[in-house]
């Protein structure tokens, strides 16, 4: 049987390149240093997605993702990594969301999709390492959730077993479609871009990305559906503006300081002999060591 | 009603650390706001067995939800019976471990409870706070304290209008302590068929391998920690020769076990293991916020490291500049000749 598949991806600050050159003078971060990636651990789950289309002939990956305009960047690498389309959701109503308004941004679109069957993301985006989000979808969806998922062991109709992560081991679970199901790092990593898909899908836009700089094939995208990135905005997914972004947000941020380590007198030595072994020798007296 | 809720792992019977961990700094918020803490106990065959284990840690009364099925953790019938129970009981916080199943039970209760939740909180406290554009000031709210974006900054994240406040925190962050060994406080067995419904188990655990922890270094008294700056990993081996020498365990940054040179298990920090020990060596670590968060208490800290400027070395107490290659074998060498 074929799936309907929806991946949720995340562009993300790499919040693993912060440098010193990513601080601004004042020692707040500066985001705009940092490169936008596709969040790590949905590219995992995108290859689970894919792995599930591969085995099942005439399933379909659609990639939903909420954020900037600029966001539409994770679905073009999406698509050109085999999925076969994607959903843009963008408006300043969502903005400043915590994971509560985020997930009910994203399962009120997912609604509006209303044909799936199995709903993948990341354990967690790295730039806030929540690991919310996917739970939380399935709660408002009311399905049932598989974290920390590694592998799909079975897939046979309706009947999914996943092999997942869990202190100190694994356990296989079973369940029935539809599932959300979140991915562990751990899992397989995702295939590269595939050269066809580059060809055909580079010049694939959202409609404000066509407004903004029309590519060469802008004239003949009507021609090419596949072209065109769908985007919503609050009116398309007719959500309620009181659980969207800031307003929907039942956490708030009281002040977020930069980091001042209470420094300490530290003793530095070189990395001579003299040095080493008078500092070894000083463990060794306080036993600290030995 | 309106008291500090803490939800009890229990593997095979034993409540999990982090759990024990909350109850203590539950103890401590509850006494500050003048509430009781409670604690929600939810397995199968579990009772006569986890109260005693649960009752020295303070808890005023534990709610006990014992019945086939409830063991090992599945989400839907745990996520039933806590929200089914906040709604009766009305906690003004609900703390929980950030473990696999804290992290997938929290987020599933704190969004059909619309309550709001903030992972892997480092520190706990209570504080007021005003909401300037409302002008209004809340009184005794929870803040919950968590790195962000990275570690660079600390964000202190409230809850002012939607109960329960929710917060996770990682295994041996928060101290263990017992109150008293005798403190008794009530059980209250619920019936469970009143909190959990058949369509509750639709996922069913087939198989399960759950092993020791491999490593002991929450415990362990010199930890031997790596960075990106160890290069690769074959330097690790620097690393565990060292640690072999010393009879210590091997850590690392999150830096390194994302590039794949040690086991995710031994990563330190915010994400990983808090520790404590008597000697932390940190070679090739820059000292992100979040790699700190989970080692700054060590007793003492030597900073192997070739960039002189590495945040680690503002608080480590012995700074060595050089690079690991050079001197982590003469660190084992003059170890050797003057021990002996």
């Amino acid at each position: 049987m074929s799936y309907k598949i929806i991946v949720l991806a995340k562009q993300v600050p790499d919040t693993r390149a912060v440098s010193k050159d990513a601080m601004t003078p004042e020692g707040t971060v500066n985001r705009a240093a940092l490169p936008a990636i596709f969040n790590p651990e949905d590219l995992n789950a995108l290859e689970m997605a894919l792995q599930i289309k591969d085995a099942n002939p005439g399933s379909t990956v659609k990639i939903v993702t909420m954020g900037l305009p600029k966001a539409a960047e994770v679905i073009r690498e999406g698509l050109f990594r085999g999925a076969d389309g994607g959903v843009l959701l963008t408006d300043r109503a969502f903005a400043g969301a915590d994971t509560l308004a985020t997930s009910y941004t994203i399962a009120t679109a997912i609604k509006k999709i209303g044909d799936y069957d199995i709903i993948i993301g990341g354990r967690q985006a790295i730039d806030g390492d929540t690991a919310q989000v996917g739970p939380q979808v399935a709660e408002k969806l009311g399905l049932p959730q598989v974290t920390y998922a590694e592998k799909i062991e079975s897939l046979e109709g309706k009947t999914i077993r996943i092999k997942r992560a869990i202190t100190g081991g694994v356990e296989t679970v079973e369940t029935k479609l539809p599932v959300v199901i979140t991915v562990n790092g751990s899992a397989d990593a995702c295939r590269p871009r595939n050269a066809k898909n580059v060809m055909k899908y580079k010049y694939a836009q959202t409609p404000s990305e066509a407004a903004q700089k029309p590519t060469p094939y802008a004239a003949i995208a009507d021609s090419k559906p596949y072209l065109k990135i769908e985007e919503w905005n609050n009116a398309t997914i007719n959500a309620d503006l009181q659980q969207c972004g800031l307003n929907g947000s039942p956490t708030k941020v009281k002040n977020v300081e930069s980091i001042v380590f209470a420094a300490k007198e530290s003793k530095t030595f070189s990395a001579s002999d003299a040095d080493i072994e008078g500092l070894m020798v000083e463990l060794l007296a306080n036993h600290t060591i030995g | 009603m309106n008291n500090v809720f803490i939800y009890c792992e229990i593997e095979d019977g034993v409540v999990a650390d982090v759990s024990l961990e909350l109850l203590t700094k539950g103890r401590t918020l509850a006494a500050k706001l003048g509430v009781d803490v409670e604690a929600i106990a939810i397995g199968t065959g579990i009772e006569g067995v986890v109260e005693k284990q649960i009752f020295p840690y303070g808890a005023k009364r534990i709610h006990l939800f014992d019945a086939p099925g409830l063991s090992p953790y599945t989400t839907l019938p745990h996520a039933s019976i806590v929200c089914k129970l906040f709604k009766e009981e009305q906690p003004q916080i609900c703390l929980m471990g950030a473990t696999v199943i804290g992290r997938d039970l929290g987020p599933r209760v704190s969004s059909a409870l619309t309550s709001g939740l903030t992972a892997d909180c480092t520190a706990l406290e209570i504080g007021e706070f005003e909401d300037k554009k409302n002008q209004k000031v809340y009184k005794d709210l929870l803040y919950q304290i968590r790195p962000a974006f990275g570690g660079s900054i600390v964000a202190t994240i409230v809850n002012p209008d939607h109960r329960p406040q929710m917060a996770t925190v990682r295994d041996g962050v928060m101290k263990k302590e017992i109150l008293d060994p005798n403190f008794k406080g009530e059980v209250v067995k619920h019936d469970v068929s009143k909190y959990v419904s058949q369509a509750d188990m639709v996922v069913s655990v087939i198989e399960r391998q759950v092993a020791k922890a491999k490593n002991n270094l929450k415990n362990a008294p010199i930890i031997v920690a790596g960075g990106y700056g160890v290069g690769s990993k074959e330097n690790f081996k620097l690393l565990q020769d060292l640690a072999k020498t010393l009879g210590a365990e091997i850590g690392a940054s999150r830096a390194a076990v994302d590039a794949g040179w040690i086991d995710h298990d031994r990563q330190i920090g915010q994400t990983g293991v808090t520790v404590r020990p008597k000697l932390y060596i940190a070679c090739g670590i820059s000292g992100q916020i979040q790699h700190i968060a989970g080692m700054q208490d060590s007793s003492l800290i030597i900073s192997v490291n070739s960039d002189p400027q590495a945040p680690i070395n503002t608080i480590a107490d012995y700074v060595i500049n050089g690079t690991i290659e050079e001197v982590l074998p003469k660190m084992i060498k003059y170890f050797k000749k003057n021990s002996k």
